[in-house]
């Protein structure tokens, strides 16, 4: 699809401006090319890659090392089922297999509603709530598989409205007003600042210059 | 407020237990993230007290606490913060990529406590003159990030972070950065390769210690969310009072997260060094025992990549010096336990599929090994098992990890525990870890493995 709209160009540098070297934003920016289509489509990269001044290889090279990166369309909402040791010890795995029989889908599959894509995920850090699951990165804890059906019931009825879509992440977004900003400089220019200097122990009285 | 020893509903998991409470403090309160909740209960107070003192005795006081990394390693912060040469810019960058199996502590701290956070980096920039911190926040954790997000704005906009803190010429920004999915992004070289927006990949240690060569090249410290969440309750309170907590080698408290088959998982804030696993476990104000009466089996000390213990070891105290030399490590706090009923051989293989799946594939012997790890385990599972296949398996740990792998003993057959940390072939130990549950599974529960390998079938002479 497409590269990024004219709002999100201005987030975008909003977003950049805030690290020492531009690239450093390289994953934020994903994550908003993502939000902005559900997946990071080819030529928002090839924006990205004008903005941060770099090539697009390099963009497509970070993009693919990480999972949440979708280079395709997935469902609107996405499953992740834990099935690391916690939850395969309290029943992850049966309620992997649940949803895929339930939905009629194996893990990276979209449903046949373009409503869910499965995936079978590593430990999403709520171990003494197992078995677990995220929908589009957001908690349900202790899930049975009557939980899960009436998770999935109540996405279809559009009961869910806490859940936004694949592709946003939080939905408060850091700013930091101009006048109260510290300030950020590149490496190369960024050196000592004042505050520091002016708060080192008095030099020794006894000691040389 | 929720009586005591109690889960606290709002914060999924935690157990507000009878202990000292140091970075949980506000957890009881439903509004516990907010500013005005913050404020109300003595937040930015450990700001304005280090603001009022010098850098270095900031630092000094962090080192006298004997302040133990929460992240995994065990590390000393007021030494490792030592090790930063004088060289400007210099960088603080906080690990919140909190994604070892079994670990659920920093996401609390974030969700339900952000505040505390921030202002416990604001303090290490301080003390460590700089000032520019980058907030590396898992990428799965939405609700982390906005919470986040949003502390900053009130923070910003109140003059706790930013230009003229508190009024004074100190200035200090603090960004939120997020990941997207990979376990070894926390490895904190791999965190400052992602951080500069690549992929990431660890570096090799030496030369690119992060206090020298770190984010861009200039020196970095990077931190745990717990380690700097116990700042601001120390700067209010003085090292000395920190150390009447815990024990001597590590003083303060340790949020541990226990789950897997016991009656009442959670996650728990307690004193370093003092209870045990027994205590945990069985203890009424923790854990109340295994599910439904059963018998323990094994559990993991320290996360994923953590040797298992054993009966044997259950009246090890939760201290890192103890838990080292008993063949283990604390690591980052997780612990997972596995009842007579648990399947060994899947949840071995489960664990070193983790490690086949976050290798980065840099090094030949983690990205090879651990795939073979895997394929060799799931054939066992499937029954298609050689008879070799459990030497062949501790063969390919050998290449990722030489020589003996510490182990935990167990007295019934007079096995003498290896001590923590094994050697590696690798550049970052993802590697060695996924040879620690096979060399614990093996080693102790080798039949089960050996009751799945089919025996080898001599076929007749079929003329
Ligand atoms: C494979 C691997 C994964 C790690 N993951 C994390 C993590 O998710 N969070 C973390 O704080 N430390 C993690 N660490 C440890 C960090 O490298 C680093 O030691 C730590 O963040 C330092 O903080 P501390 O001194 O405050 O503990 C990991 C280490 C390795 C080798
Ligand atoms: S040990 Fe594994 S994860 Fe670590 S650098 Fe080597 S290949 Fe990457």
């Amino acid at each position: 699809m497409s590269r990024l709209n004219t709002a999100n160009e201005t987030l975008a540098k909003e977003i950049i401006a805030r690290y020492p070297r531009p690239k450093s934003a390289l994953i934020p920016l994903l994550h908003l090319a993502q939000e902005q289509d559900g997946y990071v489509a080819d030529d928002a990269m090839l924006h990205l890659a004008e903005l941060v001044g770099v090539e697009p290889a390099e963009v497509l090279g970070t993009c693919t090392f990480y999972e949440m990166f979708k280079r395709e369309p997935v469902g609107k909402y996405i499953l992740n089922i834990c099935t690391n040791l916690s939850c395969q010890l309290t029943g992850g795995e049966e309620l992997l297999h649940h949803a895929e029989k339930t939905l009629g889908i194996r893990p990276g599959d979209i449903s046949d509603d373009g409503l869910f894509t499965i995936e079978d995920v590593e430990c999403i850090a709520a171990c003494t709530e197992a078995p677990c699951m995220q929908v589009n990165y957001r908690y349900e804890y202790r899930l049975s598989t009557d939980d899960f059906d009436q998770v999935i019931s109540d996405i279809r009825a559009g009961k869910r409205k806490d859940l936004p879509e694949h592709g946003t992440l939080g939905l408060v977004r850091q700013h930091i007003p101009a006048d109260r900003l510290a300030g950020i400089e590149s490496p190369e220019e960024a050196g000592t600042p004042d505050w520091f200097a002016s708060r080192q122990p008095a030099p020794d009285e006894s000691g040389k210059a | 407020m929720v009586s005591t020893n109690e889960y606290v509903p709002h914060a999924a998991g935690y157990v507000d237990n009878k202990g000292p409470k140091i970075v949980t403090s506000r957890f009881p309160h439903e509004d516990s993230h907010t500013l005005v909740r913050a404020l109300a209960t003595g937040g930015y107070d450990g700001l304005k007290d280090a603001i009022r003192r010098t850098p270095a005795d900031v630092a000094g006081e962090v080192k006298n606490a004997v302040l133990l990394g929460r992240g995994g390693a065990g590390f000393p912060a007021g030494i490792k913060w030592g090790f930063m040469p004088p060289v400007w810019p210099r960088y603080l960058v906080v690990n919140g990529d909190e994604s070892e199996p079994g670990t659920y502590k920093d996401r609390l701290l974030m969700e339900r406590d952000p505040h505390q956070l921030i202002e416990g980096c604001v303090i290490a920039c301080y003390a460590l003159g700089l000032n520019q911190c980058f907030l590396y926040v898992r990428g799965e954790m939405a609700v982390a990030q906005e919470r986040i997000a949003q502390a900053l704005n009130d923070a910003y906009a109140a003059g706790y972070v930013g230009k003229n803190i508190l009024g004074t010429d100190v200035s200090i920004d603090v960004v939120l950065h997020w990941g997207a999915g990979a376990y070894i992004v926390g490895e904190e070289t791999a965190l400052i390769e992602s951080l500069e927006g690549n992929r990431g990949m660890p570096r090799l240690k030496p030369p690119f210690f992060p206090a020298a060569k770190g984010l861009y090249m200039k020196p970095t410290i990077v931190n745990n969310v717990e380690t700097l969440a116990n700042l601001p309750w120390l700067m209010v309170n003085g090292a000395d009072k920190f150390k009447t907590y815990g024990s001597e080698k590590s003083p303060g408290t340790r949020m541990l997260a226990i789950s897997g088959h016991v009656n009442r998982p959670g996650v728990y804030e307690v004193e370093q060094g003092v209870v045990t696993f027994r205590d945990l476990f069985y203890g009424e104000q923790y854990c109340q025992g295994i599910k439904d009466g059963n018998e323990l089996k094994a559990f993991v000390p320290g996360g994923g990549s953590a040797p298992w213990f054993f009966e044997d070891q259950l009246d090890v105290p939760i201290e890192a010096s103890e838990v080292g030399p008993q063949g283990s490590m604390l690591g980052s706090g997780a612990i997972m336990v596995m009842d007579e009923t648990t399947d060994i051989v899947k949840a071995c293989l489960r664990l070193v599929r983790f490690y086949a799946r976050e290798s980065c594939g840099k090094c030949t012997p983690c990205r090879e090994g651990t795939a073979w790890e895997e394929k060799v385990l799931q054939r066992i599972l499937d029954g298609h098992g050689r008879p070799e296949d459990l030497d062949l398996l501790l063969e390919i740990g050998q290449s990722i990890s030489p020589g003996v792998y510490p182990v935990a003993g167990f007295k019934g057959e007079d096995l003498d525990p290896v001590p923590f940390p094994p050697k590696q072939t690798t550049i970052c130990p993802l590697g060695p870890s996924s040879v620690a549950p096979i060399t614990s599974a093996v080693r102790r529960f080798r039949s089960e493995f050996e009751a799945l390998i089919p025996e080898t079938v001599v076929l007749e002479n079929l003329s």
